[in-house]
């Protein structure tokens, strides 16, 4: 966020404080970048090591990955029709696997621990960066749905109804990746922030039931990512007739 | 930052919030009147509707929370800040 931010004085809340990474003219996040890898890293050895002896019954954790298969196959299909949901399947389960394990790694893991010069650890997810990053990601994706589908057809989404339906087409273009992107940061992080500001009032039991409604909203938060990704590239890809 | 910045600043954080909270609280009310009302009439459709309804929730509460994002930038990134 901002260069000057200031910090609350009634909770150690570090909110625009960041890790800054150096690379030429480039200052990244650095404590983004960390969190990520590492659950990047973790949900790829569980990909790996689910997959690797496939048995025809499956068990553990290859079990585990086939229910998920299952569930996003499930939810792309609704959404995206079942002419072209395999293409953009990879994708969706993409965007529902890293933004749930960014959020509950964020959560769960007790990152508090490790000390940082500046900034502190999170759910990668907390930061306006990642989000507005995998929402212009979906906004790139339904705009190459549409045109690799319909090829300049697909313009004809802009006027269907009646033309008089152009300029808003035109600006929810614009809405959908700052709908996206704020939704899923201004959950994220208020979770957090409930989180903080309660722990540092009542430390005892309290902010369990809190933690637990956190846990299930960034879950939902997760589904529903992936759901109007997958609904805004179904809408591209949709034959009017 | 001066104080009449920080007092402005303050104040309408606390605004962006609460007046962002009216409309999402009115709607998710109906929308669990009429969860609620579906459930009495069938109550073996009570696992759908339920998911249907959390759905709705956080479409609605994302309403709301766009007002904390604002809330959020005037307290910790104002660009007024000077």
């Amino acid at each position: 966020m901002g260069t000057s931010p200031f910090v609350l004085p009634f909770a150690a809340l570090e909110v625009g404080q960041h890790l800054y990474w150096q690379f030429g003219k480039l200052r990244i996040h650095g404590q983004v970048f960390m969190t990520s890898w590492i659950l990047i890293g973790a949900l790829l050895t569980l990909v790996v090591v689910g997959t690797k002896k496939m048995e025809r019954d499956p068990k553990g954790v290859q079990n585990l990955l086939e229910f998920l298969w299952d569930y996003i196959r499930d939810l792309a299909r609704t959404q995206i029709g079942e002419k072209v949901y395999r293409d953009w399947m990879p994708f969706i389960g993409t965007l529902f696997l890293f933004i749930f394990v960014s959020n509950w790694g964020g959560a769960l893991i007790p990152w508090k621990l490790i000390e940082l010069p500046s900034g502190e650890l999170g759910a990668p997810t907390a930061d306006i960066n990642t989000t507005v990053a995998l929402a212009l990601l979906v906004s790139l994706s339904y705009f190459y749905a549409g045109l690799s589908n319909k090829g300049l057809r697909y313009f004809e989404y802009y006027v269907h109804p009646t033309p008089i339906m152009l300029p808003f087409k035109i600006v929810e273009d614009f809405t959908k990746p700052l709908s996206l992107s704020f939704r899923l940061f201004g959950n994220i992080l208020a979770d957090e922030l409930v989180v903080a500001v309660l722990v540092f009032l009542v430390p005892l039991v309290l902010p369990v039931p809190v933690m637990f409604l956190g846990l299930f909203t960034s879950a939902i938060q997760a589904l529903i990512f992936a759901t109007l990704a997958a609904y805004y590239i179904g809408e591209a890809v949709e034959e009017h007739h | 930052m001066d104080s009449i910045t920080t007092a402005a600043s303050v104040v309408a954080a606390g605004l962006a919030v609460g007046l962002g909270a009216i409309g999402p609280g009115i709607g998710q009310g109906s929308a669990a009147q009429g969860a609620v009302e579906g459930i009495a009439r069938q109550p073996e459709a009570e696992g759908k509707i339920r998911g249907t309804l959390l759905l709705s929730f956080a479409f609605m509460e994302s309403l709301t929370i766009y007002g904390l994002v604002v809330a959020l930038v005037l307290l910790f990134a104002n660009p007024f800040a000077g």
